[in-house]
């Protein structure tokens, strides 16, 4: 009887189910994992120079109040800065508790469950804070008291 | 009697890899659910300055002011550890000194936070 002749592994045609080439499947997990170090990289920058405007340079955080931010958003810079920020930050962190969740949650419907939650709390958090730094009114009229600054005008 | 063995030194395993993957994630869910307060806070612009007011107010207490001190060190040792680790993943060098930028990273973290501290310790105490 002659020696069987056994093929080196995947040698030849590979049943579809086994391939690893060839693969239908989306690189959903390789384009999150390259997102994370692009935005990551892009968020040290932002975030440094946020703690540095508001943290460190003239009064620090005593210096924050109403009337800081109103001068921040009168210019379209911060604002742009912020709405990157918050877009990048939300999303970097978003998929990072996705990680997680992936990691630790064995069964299928805790898994499911808290990924609704979480993200359920990135789409209201990025359009709330959108909506907010896109509709902020330095100088509201609230039940028909009008702010008082010295940047708005007096009624 | 068989001596037991030590699991040999991995790459990861039970050494500075490891310790800076569990700390990347922790820090990393910290500053995640701070984001989301953060935003919340800010929000209140939209409602009215001394809505506003009031909560960054509370922001400016001394114990208020150690915690955004622990936030801080977590986002600041996130940033350099970040940087580390995209050097691991894209420099050719970066797996065989990814250790020696461990200590790199906790070296400029101390630095950054001492002066930080003083800064913003200042600011919180000295009103």
């Amino acid at each position: 009887m002659a020696t069987p002749i056994i093929e080196s592994p995947r040698s030849g045609r590979v049943a579809p189910g086994y391939s690893r080439t060839t693969s239908s499947r989306s690189n959903f997990e390789m384009v999150a994992w390259l997102f994370m170090r692009i935005s990551g990289a892009i968020l040290v920058v932002l975030i440094f120079v946020h703690l540095y405007v508001n943290l460190v340079a003239g009064d620090g955080i005593s210096g924050i109040d109403f009337g800081f931010v109103a001068g921040k958003w009168a210019s379209p810079f911060w604002q742009i800065w912020d709405l990157t920020m918050l877009w990048l930050a939300m999303l970097h962190g978003t998929n990072g508790i996705r990680v997680i969740i992936n990691d630790y949650a064995d069964k299928n419907s805790t898994r499911m469950w808290l990924k609704g939650v979480l993200y359920t709390a990135t789409v209201v958090i990025v359009v709330l804070g959108t909506l907010v730094i896109f509709t902020f009114d330095p100088c509201p009229v609230i039940d028909g008291v009008a702010h008082v600054a010295d940047y708005c005008p007096t009624p | 009697m068989p001596k037991t063995l030590t699991p040999a030194g991995t790459l990861y395993r039970g050494r500075e890899g490891q310790w800076s993957w569990v700390a990347h994630r922790i820090t990393g869910v910290v500053i995640f659910f701070f984001l989301l307060v953060h935003v919340l806070d800010t929000s209140l612009v939209r409602v009215s300055p001394e809505a506003y007011d009031a909560v960054i107010a509370s922001y400016k207490n001394p114990i208020m002011g150690l915690g955004e001190l622990g936030l801080v060190a977590a986002i600041v040792f996130h940033a350099f550890n970040g940087i580390r680790l995209i050097l691991v993943d894209f420099w050719k060098k970066g797996p065989k000194y990814h250790r020696q930028m461990l200590w790199g990273v906790v070296g400029l973290w101390a630095l950054v936070m001492i002066a930080f501290s003083i800064r913003h310790l200042s600011h919180v105490f000295g009103g």
